[in-house]
């Protein structure tokens, strides 16, 4: 008779038995976490607060990692030349980062993606209007473009999100558009219209899940792709404000004293970039192993 | 006698699988004389092409040859070192595939294709290797040669790349080419053609040829032998007149009575009971006892291959008469 | 192919005044048109030549028209900084940033192309893991901390390699490219290898998956039933059919390159037009962003087609359905 579907058969259980069947991706995977929670809780586990000018003190300035401050306070990774601890001010700057590239990623995918939902599905003049917009935006390098807008626009932490949001949106168009006109052709979709549904509902409720999976991965790559280009950004000056430093304005900060080899104020900000762009593309990377009807095995 | 060209003793192929291994060629032995044509016949899945393969070396892993012996002109295919089988593809056997689109290299042009394969194996200059390539094109028929080197594949229609490939198939001369289906993407009339001229030039140049096909009519046309397959064995082999019309198994005669042509009109087509077992799910014994209508319990085990009025048959209770 | 062609650079020239009316826009409506083009301490008979060749009195679309005059003849306004005209001084610094550029693409794919065409050829061996594990490397390390690294080990603790600059250059069709003096070659070490990372890691994905999805393909088994030597099946059935996509992106990546050397040509120092365009957003420079603005537009644009025509070139089904069609 019918097997009995259990508890375990669900597509949402396969799908996390592909993605944890790599090694490297579930390394990934921890790391990220652990990442975001750092980054969420990093006012509570913070050492010091490294932007309360009242418990900084100048005299601690430019202290190697490991070195301890006057009144006891271990500097594990050390300080910058204002006397902030470095592990404590990576904390705050990952907050940031991490904050800034989710949120012009979502913003991005929402916009790019009803975008490209319309210009699949209503094709036409929509399509053709949509999509060369889009075509122009992408023959430009994503950085070229937000460090223009950058510097018409200055600093600020919505204009670098409206910088990122726009270099980004044109992907998620081009592929959620791609997408639906494949679908779009496909008998559900034809059946939906034929039931008198109206076209937001069929765009939103039955051509956009069937869009999501290339999305979903492309979504994950451009946050670490997101979170790099600010932090490029911050680096160059135009991004963020010095009142909220992102890990990219860190590593600018910490340039000039490479030379006098105090490394650790560009380093370890470096280092943690590293690792959370690292950990954001090996998930991403199993994301789209598994999503990825071609390679499945049946 | 002479020596056959091919002689195949008892090949086995395996292909390992997470459900099993799946005998894809399982105890095969025929033999292939110069000059002759022998009609590989059986449904997709029987392991005529994997026959093939097996036979060009050219089975990749998960699958593996493991047991027989594949006798060319009396050297064990199976012992020769993978340098050597490569100087004997292309030269002394050679195989042309079913999809004429897939074969050729689309970004490469006609000539580069066929000359590299004469220089593989022939110490001659380019010039000369473009002569014979020209020569080759010539003998399949495909008028205004030397525009058509000049070529690249997809300017060709499906008929004339399926030239192509036999003509590359021609060039060194080889002692045996093995068809796997090549002319069933190919239009009917295409078709008729093209096994016109594979039967003129192995008469011509004493080619022996395996034709791999389960288009029995094919078969009746062309060859002067058949080799019936199902699950991986040869369960029929003699000669086209003996094995069309006179079948001795019950599946070659399934088949042979399945066909359209052979029904009268207005009664309901013939067809075998049942379908073609997965390689990895095979009945003990005869694997076509399930759907046998003559099976009894002998056949649980697997029967031996005998000769039969004048035929070699895999059957313990081979079918007598033609109804 | 000619009507191709010609249907390419109609639309290339369509999209080229878009972005010149983009362009204009954003520079002249964002702000004072007479603070972007004159410098505050501009003289009256500078001032007056700004006024007049801009038509900054008239309105906008004539102001629009002597844009679109101007910028054909080079003249973009003048410098503040450095009181030449702001077009002169890109152009002067173009060739170190196409020097950098073409050197970084170079490298990425001498070293790309063998990497990934070996992890494609053997995708279950260690080596090939271990390439495709570190390719992860290259596209997650943020490029300018990389470039600091890079200072710091090879500058500033081993001494091996200058800080940055140029170094000394040579003569090339009247030219100075660094690349022909040793010292030149020093300089540019550092800032290519730096700048190719991102593009290694992506050539060798690249290969290894068209390698992958090569091999698979039927005309490889004809090519070994052919007896054909694994040598030339891979190197010339093989490559040539995986180098039509990579050549492809190549080409559109330089353009991804050239905008990637800002950051490079500001960590290293390098004086090419991106360490132009930072410091002239620092000092707002107004007249020589929107003569970088413009170029990089007209840049972009030849590239993209460039790119188009490159391809309908490479895929003989490509190339010789457009003659028939």
């Amino acid at each position: 008779m019918f097997k009995k579907i259990t508890a375990a058969d669900t597509p949402f259980s396969r799908f996390l038995q592909a993605f944890f069947g790599s090694k490297l991706a579930t390394f990934g995977f921890v790391l990220l976490v652990l990442i975001l929670l750092a980054a969420v809780l990093a006012p509570f586990i913070a050492p010091q607060n490294p932007y309360d000018l009242e418990h900084l003190d100048i005299m601690d300035s430019n202290l190697e990692p490991g070195k301890k401050s006057l009144d006891g306070l271990a500097y594990l990774l050390g300080t910058d030349d204002q006397g902030r601890d470095m592990l404590s001010a990576i904390l705050y700057g990952l907050r940031i980062s991490v904050m800034v590239g989710a949120t012009s990623t979502v913003i991005a995918l929402g916009i790019g993606l009803s975008l490209g939902l319309l210009a699949g599905y209503a094709g036409g003049r929509i399509e053709a209007l949509i999509m060369r917009v889009a075509d122009i935006q992408l023959a430009f390098p994503p950085i070229l473009v937000a460090l223009i807008l950058l510097a018409l626009t200055g600093r600020g932490v919505d204009k670098i999100i409206i910088a990122l949001v726009t270099v980004q949106w044109a992907y998620y168009a081009r592929t959620t558009r791609s997408t639906a006109l494949v679908e779009r052709k496909k008998e559900y979709i034809e059946a939906a219209r034929l039931l008198g549904l109206s076209p937001l509902r069929i765009m939103f409720r039955h051509l956009l899940p069937n869009c999501l999976p290339p999305l979903i991965v492309i979504a994950a790559l451009q946050v670490a792709s997101a979170i790099s280009l600010e932090a490029t950004l911050s680096f160059l000056g135009l991004g963020l404000p010095v009142t909220e430093p992102s890990l990219g304005l860190l590593i600018s900060n910490g340039f000039q004293y490479l030379m006098s080899g105090k490394y650790w104020i560009s380093f370890f900000p470096g280092v943690a970039l590293l690792v959370t762009v690292i950990a954001i593309n090996l998930v991403a990377d199993q994301l789209r192993d598994v999503l990825n009807p071609r390679l499945q095995v049946q | 006698m002479t020596m056959p060209t091919l002689q195949v003793e008892n090949l086995q192929t395996h292909f390992k699988s997470r459900g099993g291994i799946a005998r894809a060629v399982d105890d095969v032995s025929f033999s292939v004389a110069p000059g002759q044509v022998m009609g590989l016949v059986g449904e997709s899945g029987s392991g005529k092409s994997m026959t093939g393969y097996s036979i060009m070396g050219l089975i990749d892993a998960p699958g593996r040859v493991v047991g027989g012996r594949i006798l060319l002109n009396g050297q064990d295919l199976r012992t020769v070192s993978a340098e050597q089988m490569r100087s004997l593809r292309g030269n002394r056997i050679a195989m042309i595939f079913q999809d004429p689109m897939m074969t050729l290299n689309p970004v490469l042009r006609i000539d580069t294709q066929m000359v590299e394969t004469v220089l593989a194996h022939q110490s001659i200059g380019k010039q000369a290797a473009l002569t014979l390539a020209r020569d080759a094109l010539v003998r399949v028929g495909i008028a205004a040669p030397d525009e058509r080197l000049h070529a690249y594949p997809h300017q060709f229609s499906g008929g004339m790349r399926q030239r192509v490939a036999i003509a590359i198939a021609l060039l060194n001369r080889p002692d045996l080419i093995i068809c796997d289906e090549p002319t069933t993407a190919l239009d009917v009339t295409i078709q008729g053609q093209i096994l016109f001229e594979m039967q003129k030039l192995c008469r011509e140049t004493g080619t022996a040829l395996i034709w791999i096909t389960h288009d029995l009519s094919v078969v009746a046309g062309l060859a002067d032998t058949v080799s019936v397959m199902y699950a991986g064995r040869i369960v029929e082999s003699g000669t086209v007149a003996q094995v069309l019309s006179q079948p001795r198994h019950p599946y070659t005669h399934g088949l042979i009575a399945s066909a359209p042509s052979r029904n009268p009109r207005g009664s309901p087509l013939r067809q075998i009971p049942g379908s073609t077992p997965s390689l990895l799910k095979l009945p003990s014994g005869c694997a076509f006892r399930d759907r046998c209508s003559y099976a009894t319990e002998v056949c649980t085990d697997t029967p031996p291959t005998r000769t039969v009025d004048g035929r070699a048959l895999r059957c313990f209770h081979p079918i007598e008469a033609m109804p | 192919m000619l009507v191709f062609t010609l249907r390419r650079c109609v639309q290339s020239i369509a999209v080229l005044l878009l972005m010149s009316l983009l362009v204009f826009v954003s520079v002249y409506a964002i702000g004072n048109p007479i603070d972007i083009l004159i410098s505050a301490d501009a003289d009256q008979i500078e001032r007056a030549r700004v006024i007049a060749a801009f038509g900054l009195d008239q309105p906008l679309w004539v102001q629009y028209f002597y844009f679109i005059k101007n910028a054909l003849a080079g003249d973009m306004g003048r410098s503040f900084v450095y009181a030449t005209p702001a077009m002169g001084l890109i152009l002067e610094r173009l060739p170190a940033t196409l020097e950098l550029a073409v050197s970084a693409m170079l490298i990425a794919v001498v070293i790309g192309l063998p990497l990934g065409l070996w992890a494609g050829l053997r995708p279950q061996s260690m080596t090939s893991k271990t390439i495709m594990t570190v390719s992860i490397f290259g596209f997650s390390l943020p490029t300018f901390w990389v470039g600091l690294m890079l200072i710091m080990v090879f500058a500033v603790q081993l001494g091996w390699l200058p800080t940055g600059g140029r170094g000394q250059t040579a003569l090339l069709f009247g030219v100075p490219f660094g690349f022909l003096t040793w010292d030149g070659l020093k300089h540019l070490m550092m800032p290519a290898f730096n700048l190719s990372l991102f593009n290694i890691a992506l050539i060798i994905r690249l290969t290894r998956a068209g390698t992958q999805e090569a091999l698979l393909q039927d005309y490889i088994k004809f090519a070994r039933a052919k007896g054909l030597r694994n040598r030339r099946i891979v190197g010339v059935h093989v490559l040539k059919n995986i180098l039509i996509p990579i050549v492809t992106v190549v080409a559109l990546q330089f353009g991804s390159i050239i905008a990637f050397s800002i950051v490079t040509e500001s960590i290293f120092a390098w004086p090419g037009v991106g360490k132009l365009l930072i410091d002239s957003i620092r000092v707002l420079d107004r007249p020589v962003i929107v003569a970088f603005l413009s170029l990089i537009v007209v840049i972009f644009i030849g590239l993209n087609l460039c790119v188009d025509l490159l391809y309908s070139l490479l895929d003989p089904r490509v190339r010789l359905s457009e003659a028939k069609g």
